[in-house]
């Protein structure tokens, strides 16, 4: 069919325009967005020379770091949980639930985990940037959960059995087989999680306490203060990550599929 | 000396007493394995042979331990081990997919059993070694699995599951996936793996030619059930059930009346009023309808001054290099199958002749 292929360019266009002129105006000499005067990289010099900005990218680092680590361990668990041990009861609704706060709004999640903190808050006495890190691992398990389980769902069990077989107990099995080979999903997962968690905005607006603004709440703030090529450099920063563990991700699914 | 006698002087390396296993529940459980009883012996090459579905494979996993018994028990040299997990099993399998580790090398792959075992690294290059030699894939130690041809993976799943000098060893249709000349040699080189080893090989196949060629006993299974166990001679020249006799090459069925047993021997009226004497074996009946067979190569051509015990119309002649059959068609509408060594007459032996058969009388079997 000739129009789909030109609907799919159409896709592609509509998707990184805006993404190409964010790029393209961030290397603009003029403070404008607007308007192309010259070719200059002062911009990323004055984003990371900001403290502003360095305190707030090293806040959403630590934050996605801490919720990677514990939403892949969650996920992992739960992936085999869900995919190789006896039947449990409740299995087929964790199974089929896991995945359900991706169609909830995300307003809703951050509302409802908002009461949550203001209530333990109200009972424990206790503050700090740990609410918001908890948050973040939470919302990120459903996305490092997908990977992790569509892998396990494609190892055939023979393989473990095999272990189990030349007199690997369950322990040994797990180690030698099942984790080596789960491997590359899990590795999927956790860059899920760590790009899903670097740029929230919604939630963290929600939870985030005074000093602890991450990158993209920073973004948000400065943009109120009017745009200037600062932001897209910053913006642009944020993109090439972005690429890079995505890059790297089809990389990890290449070799998965071997 | 029956199969039998041979028994009872042989220790069993496996042996399974009242085996049941169900798979799901209610309305939906399907029975697998119903009450097994199985003895195989030290240094057997004993294969398994049925149909898909009949239960070979469940009796496969359950003496290597993936699946636990619905009833039953089972032994190993007389060791109870029904509840006892894969791993604590001196039972080695070779898979049918092969089951290889993808992510470890030729060698780490034969390697596994020793190294779990605890034995010492000396020990496991050695036996690594040896078990390479014998597979004769010494040059490929190192590569992983995505580099071998299926030949080769057959052949590292072989070696995996012999280096721990198991007591017995599993095979899960192993040639099944390779092409008929590769299977043919492997056939024979497992033929002769077993004799080397000593080990009892437990060979599960739905393949007829293959479990005669390669087995010292085979059990034939149908619906979960074990129906006859013996050597390749007894399956193929005395089976006891129509099933066996029809699932192991070609044979001729005929139904008739037991009119008198002796012994033995039965005399048996066939529906055209030939009265032919079989052998009864271990068939119970004693009187009323039976079926008798007789194999096509154990019925020839009736020569012209000879007195065929059947006549029948000929129908059709396949000739196929070393013999030829030719399918008479009896009054009584049933079909016999004579297989003639070599080719026939072409000028005599038309479709639509009339054709005279002797069944050699020693040869035709009371079936159950």
């Amino acid at each position: 069919m000739p129009g789909f292929t030109a609907t799919a360019w159409l896709c592609i266009v509509a998707l990184y325009l805006p993404i190409l002129v964010l790029i393209v105006f961030s290397f603009n000499e003029n403070r404008s967005v607007v308007l192309w005067t010259g070719f200059s990289l002062d911009w990323y010099a004055k984003a990371l020379e900001n403290d502003g900005i360095r305190h707030a990218a090293w806040v959403s680092v630590k934050i996605a770091l801490f919720a990677t680590v514990i939403s892949t361990i969650a996920a992992t668990m739960a992936a085999l949980a869900t995919t190789r041990t006896k039947k449990f009861a409740g299995q087929g609704l964790v199974y089929g639930i896991i995945n359900q706060p991706l169609m909830i709004p995300e307003i809703v999640t951050a509302i409802a985990t908002l009461s949550l903190f203001a209530l333990v808050k109200k009972i424990t006495g206790l503050t700090g940037i740990g609410y918001l890190m908890l948050a973040h691992a939470a919302f990120c398990i459903p996305f490092a959960y997908m990977p992790i389980r569509a892998r396990l769902e494609t190892m055939t069990l023979t393989l473990e059995q095999a272990a189990a077989d030349l007199y690997a107990p369950p322990l040994k099995v797990f180690t030698l087989v099942t984790l080596p080979l789960l491997g590359p999903g899990i590795v999927a997962g956790a860059m899920l999680a760590f790009v899903v968690s670097l740029d929230d905005v919604i939630i963290t607006l929600m939870i985030a306490g005074p000093g602890e603004t991450t990158l993209p709440i920073y973004i948000l703030g400065a943009i109120r203060r009017g745009v200037t090529p600062e932001i897209n450099a910053v913006s642009t920063i944020l993109v090439a990550v972005s690429v890079l563990l995505v890059m790297l991700l089809f990389v990890v699914q290449r070799r998965m599929q071997r | 000396m029956t199969g039998t006698e041979i028994a009872r002087d042989r220790k069993a390396a496996v042996s399974a007493r009242a085996l049941s296993k169900t798979f799901g529940q209610g309305e939906f459980a399907v029975t697998a394995l119903d009450s097994v009883e199985l003895d195989i012996f030290e240094n057997e090459f004993f294969t398994l042979l049925g149909p898909s579905g009949c239960g070979k494979t469940t009796l496969l996993r359950l003496i290597a331990g993936f699946e636990l018994p619905t009833h039953g028990s089972i032994a190993l040299q007389g060791q109870d081990i029904t509840d006892k997990p894969p791993h604590r099993r001196p039972i080695n399998t070779v898979f049918q997919n092969y089951a290889l580790f993808p992510h470890m090398t030729v060698a780490e792959n034969i390697g596994f059993g020793l190294r779990m075992l605890g034995k010492p690294a000396a020990e496991i290059r050695q036996t690594t070694e040896r078990m390479l030699a014998l597979v004769q894939l010494e040059a490929m130690a190192g590569r992983r699995m995505d580099q071998l041809s299926g030949g080769q993976q057959q052949r590292v799943a072989l070696a995996r599951a012999l280096a721990p000098a198991p007591k017995v060893l599993l095979l899960d249709e192993p040639l099944a996936a390779l092409d008929l000349k590769l299977r043919k040699n492997m056939q024979l080189e497992l033929k002769s793996l077993q004799a080397e080893t000593g080990i009892t090989f437990v060979f599960v196949t739905h393949d007829q030619e293959e479990a005669l060629t390669m087995s010292d006993r085979i059990a034939v299974m149908k619906s979960g059930k074990i129906l006859q166990t013996g050597t390749p001679r007894d399956i193929y020249d005395r089976p006891t059930h129509r099933f066996v006799a029809d699932f192991i090459g070609d044979i001729n069925i005929l139904e008739g009346t037991l009119e008198h047993t002796d012994g033995d021997l039965a005399r048996v009226r066939l529906k055209d009023g030939t009265r032919v004497s079989a052998h009864l074996g271990t068939a119970s009946a004693r009187s009323g309808e039976v079926s008798v067979a007789i194999r096509p190569e154990n019925v020839r051509l009736a020569g012209a001054a000879e007195a065929p015990t059947l006549t029948g119309v000929l129908e059709t002649i396949v000739y196929f290099g070393a013999a030829t059959n030719l399918h008479l068609r009896l009054g009584t509408g049933e079909e016999i199958v004579v297989r003639n060594p070599g080719a026939v007459d072409e000028g005599r032996y038309q479709p639509g002749a009339t054709i005279g058969a002797v069944l050699q009388p020693e040869l035709i079997r009371v079936l159950e």
